[in-house]
């Protein structure tokens, strides 16, 4: 008997599943953005350095970094790297290292940009007033810094979030993977499962990042 | 072992399946085309109808703007082409990829779009009343021609993203970059040359674009007066 799809998210512990297939790429992004943010205000400052080589090693690696699709990268990390350098990389540790390189690349242009907008004067008068570099840094850079940068972060997660959806296509067993198995074991009671499965999973990432983003969004406007 | 391995690489595989790889980039270009396309269709009728405020539209394209910015583009991907069909909406692979990829590019486009026409000084526009202008002609006239030059490093931005984006419509079993990419190291375990020569095609199709936005985007700001 053919019943209506949407019974297929009710049926034993399926919705479940979905949550637990959704928390392991949500695992993979937060990891990769923990990570990412101490490496990319470190990336960052080094991007503002006045030496012209780390200048250029630092640009080559985010342009590098930048122009690739994040899938090509994955595949780079999931494929090329096992072959070449022999280390058996699980699937979800791939992820993690191309996700936290990337978003390296991508904090660290976030904060050179927030550091390059500074104003010169803001650093004159601080040195006016006696200040030394680590003062005029922790007290009149960083606050303006931290007010600049802290929605960009947040945004930065979001993209985070929605572009670990990827790692289904090496392998990794997500909600995708866990919304197909679900599909595939129905197919032929509930033959209407895909339209439900598959829009449960689209709202549930919806409804993952749009608090983040609208957070990120009422930030940015009381604090410009 | 290879008969000519340069560089440990094996050519005369590369040469062999290069054909391959030339098809999956026309399919590439021609989805990121249309699609790209579409969306600054999508995103120009968005930024308008927000722009003016349109009573009940503007609640619409505000919708669909969050939507479409807070999911991923394999999702959107995925419902289109396993869900929709359960609905008797059956597209094909290519169109699907091209309307997930106008859906995904339209909200990025019309926030880009919008930026630009709220750019524009409301004394410009009183200006072009006071000397009779109506709506339509002040907004082809007067804003568009600003706002556009205002959004440009925006719109090259997306073009760009929504090229990179393409990438993931091998999940819809479309024949791409990363569809034959896969196919040859599971066939042959040719890693190293499949993946270089992804990473080349990729090169050759990014690359000019990254160019070409920089170029243009230094010209507009040469272009502007003040800041």
């Amino acid at each position: 008997m053919a019943g209506s799809g949407i019974n297929v998210l009710f049926m034993g512990k399926n919705f479940l599943r979905l949550l637990e297939g959704l928390w392991v790429t949500m695992r993979i992004s937060l990891v990769s953005v923990v990570l990412s943010i101490p490496l990319g205000i470190l990336f960052g400052m080094f991007l503002t350095l006045k030496n012209p080589l780390s200048r250029a090693l630092g640009r080559v690696y985010l342009e590098c970094i930048r122009i690739m699709p994040q899938l090509v990268l994955l595949f780079i990390a999931y494929f090329g790297v096992t072959r070449a350098f022999g280390w058996n990389l699980s699937a979800e540790l791939s992820a993690v290292i191309v996700f936290t390189l990337w978003g390296t690349a991508e904090m660290g242009d976030l904060v050179r940009g927030a550091l390059v907008s500074i104003p010169a004067h803001q650093y004159d008068s601080a040195a006016a007033l006696g200040m030394n570099r680590g003062q005029t840094f922790l007290w009149v850079i960083l606050p303006q810094t931290l007010r600049r940068l802290v929605p960009l972060t947040i945004n930065l997660t979001t993209r985070m979030i929605k572009t670990t959806s990827l790692v289904v296509l090496i392998g990794i067993t997500e909600v995708l993977k866990v919304g197909k198995q679900i599909i595939d074991a129905n197919r032929f009671d509930y033959p209407t499962a895909a339209l439900w499965v598959y829009g449960v999973i689209f709202l549930l990432y919806f409804l993952a990042c749009w608090p983040i983003s609208s957070l990120a969004k009422k930030l940015e406007q009381r604090w410009r | 072992m290879h008969q000519s391995s340069l560089f440990g690489l094996n050519w005369e595989f590369m040469a062999k399946y290069l054909p391959w790889y030339v098809d999956a980039a026309k399919l590439t270009v021609t989805i990121a085309f249309w699609g790209i396309l579409l969306s600054l269709a999508v995103g120009m009728i968005c930024a308008v109808i927000r722009y003016y405020r349109v009573p009940v539209l503007n609640r619409i394209a505000a919708c669909y703007i969050e939507l479409s910015r807070n999911t991923p583009l394999l999702v959107q991907l995925f419902f289109l082409y396993f869900g929709l069909p359960k609905l008797g909406i059956v597209l094909s692979a290519e169109s699907c990829a091209i309307v997930g990829l106008a859906f995904l590019g339209g909200s990025y486009m019309a926030e880009a779009l919008r930026s630009g026409l709220e750019s524009i000084e409301k004394s410009q526009i009183e200006s072009a009343q006071s000397l009779g202008m109506g709506k339509l002609l002040t907004m082809q006239e007067v804003i568009l021609p600003q706002a556009l030059a205002v959004s440009v490093p925006g719109i090259c931005a997306n073009m760009i993203f929504l090229i990179k984006e393409t990438s993931v419509v091998s999940g819809i079993a479309l024949a791409d970059l990363m569809y034959v990419t896969k196919d040859l190291i599971g066939l042959y375990y040719e890693t190293d040359e499949a993946l270089l020569m992804l990473v080349i095609a990729y090169l050759i199709l990014l690359l000019p674009v990254s160019v070409a936005a920089s170029v243009l985007e230094r010209r507009l700001r040469y272009g502007r007066f003040g800041n």
